[in-house]
């Protein structure tokens, strides 16, 4: 592959690529639904969702979430590739985290999944280490001046994953319940859990 | 490597992207091609911070040409690297998928890189003790390698603040090259928005994982 090489259709580039590879015993196609199905279902933001609603209704889960987050989200079941140390970021009324990787697409597998279109996106990736609020702004999230913005480029082997804030009017709520408010957006910091 | 992977900072991508609750594949060849870079360490003998430098490869056009695209031919490049695949046998096989009755190649011979392992995984424990703790002021180092780092550019020469030792691990510049896992001290250091971006710059703090090599003591 050199810079002068005429672009192929990555559909067809990954067609030509797969057919190459079961050719050579490399690949085969039940291990390839296997992993589609898998970061389809079973992998996912609805993992990381059951961890925050534990998080807001066992005070001392929470605190062992935001102590070692590996290990308090491994007592959920949930582990594996990109998830080797998992540090938990709290969300409250005065401070507000928000995460990226500037670099490539570092992101909390076991919790949230593949990362999402935006999230890989040039504009991303360059403009929220730059200028978040503004970021945040075009997501439809307004901070005022009074909460402390605080953004985490994952560089290392190291995975962040944000708590967001418990909305009002939930305290009436079951944990399954909370878990179906909260979202993917807010447990990277771009968005924050609204009220149902 | 100073290429267009290292995007922080940057200027003129425009707005970003709508939030959505997409599923993560929206067409099935995107999901083959997440199972190909998925593997592609393991078929081309390589590793993790490997990859993620084929993909830092990919020409910049093609780069931002989307994700998976990018993805693809990292995985590509990589196994390219171990003789694995050839770009010519992957373009004559795209061919005749399209209808074309082009002659295929001949298969390269394999050569995997041969770079003993400390084990599964990326956090390792380092021999050594640390040269920083939580409050020291630090520089970070203005380098400029032609291969593998996980230095951005918009933190070189930039003054901070270490907040926390992160897990040793893997030294990415070098295991990328596969000349040895050479594990290294890692520490979040935290920077003031305008010590990056100048006196104009909105109000918020940065931080990023850096690699002790990365990393000069203020005095």
């Amino acid at each position: 592959m050199t810079s002068a090489a005429e672009h192929l259709d990555p559909a067809l580039r990954v067609e030509a690529l797969a057919s190459l590879l079961a050719e050579r015993g490399l690949i085969d196609e039940a291990t390839v639904e296997t992993f589609i199905k898998t970061y389809e279902q079973s992998v996912g933001p609805m993992n990381g969702a059951k961890v925050v609603a534990k998080a807001w209704t066992d005070h001392d889960y929470r605190a062992r979430l935001l102590a070692e987050g590996t290990a308090a989200i491994a007592e959920l079941g949930f582990k594996g590739p990109q998830g080797e140390h998992i540090v938990v970021l709290e969300n409250t009324p005065t401070v507000h985290h928000v995460v990226v990787c500037t670099l490539c697409s570092c992101y909390p597998w076991p919790v949230l999944g593949l990362p999402p279109s935006w999230y890989k996106d040039p504009a991303y990736r360059s403009r929220v280490v730059r200028e978040p609020r503004q970021v945040l702004r075009e997501f439809g999230l307004e901070l005022g001046d009074h909460v402390e913005v605080r953004v985490r480029d994952s560089s290392s082997e190291v995975r962040y994953m944000v708590l967001p804030e418990r909305p009002a009017g939930t305290e009436g709520l079951s944990e399954d319940e909370l878990a179906a408010l909260v979202t993917r957006d807010a447990m990277v910091g771009v968005a924050k859990v609204a009220a149902p | 490597m100073d290429g267009i992977h290292d995007l922080g900072g940057m200027q003129g991508f425009g707005r970003v992207q709508q939030l959505t609750d997409a599923p993560p594949f929206a067409q099935p060849w995107e999901g083959k091609a997440f199972v190909i870079g998925a593997l592609a360490a393991r078929i081309a003998g390589t590793n993790l911070h490997a990859f993620r430098h084929a993909i830092e490869r990919v020409p910049p056009a093609e780069y931002l040409v989307g994700y998976w695209n990018r993805w693809t031919i990292g995985a590509q490049i990589m196994m390219e690297d171990s003789g694995i695949v050839t770009d010519e046998e992957v373009r004559a096989r795209a061919a005749r998928l399209r209808g074309q009755d082009v002659p295929e190649p001949a298969p390269p011979a394999p050569h995997k890189p041969q770079m003993p392992s400390g084990g599964a995984g990326n956090l390792r424990s380092v021999e050594t003790p640390p040269a920083f703790a939580a409050g020291d002021r630090v520089r970070v180092a203005d380098l400029h390698p032609t291969g593998h780092t996980r230095l951005p550019r918009y933190v070189r020469g930039r003054t901070g603040t270490v907040t926390a030792r992160q897990p040793g691990g893997v030294f990415p510049d070098t295991a990328a090259h596969f000349v040895g896992e050479n594990p290294q001290h890692c520490y979040a250091v935290e920077f003031d928005s305008r010590e990056l971006w100048g006196a104009d710059a909105e109000s918020f703090h940065l931080s990023i994982d850096l690699f002790e090599p990365y990393l000069e003591r203020l005095t």
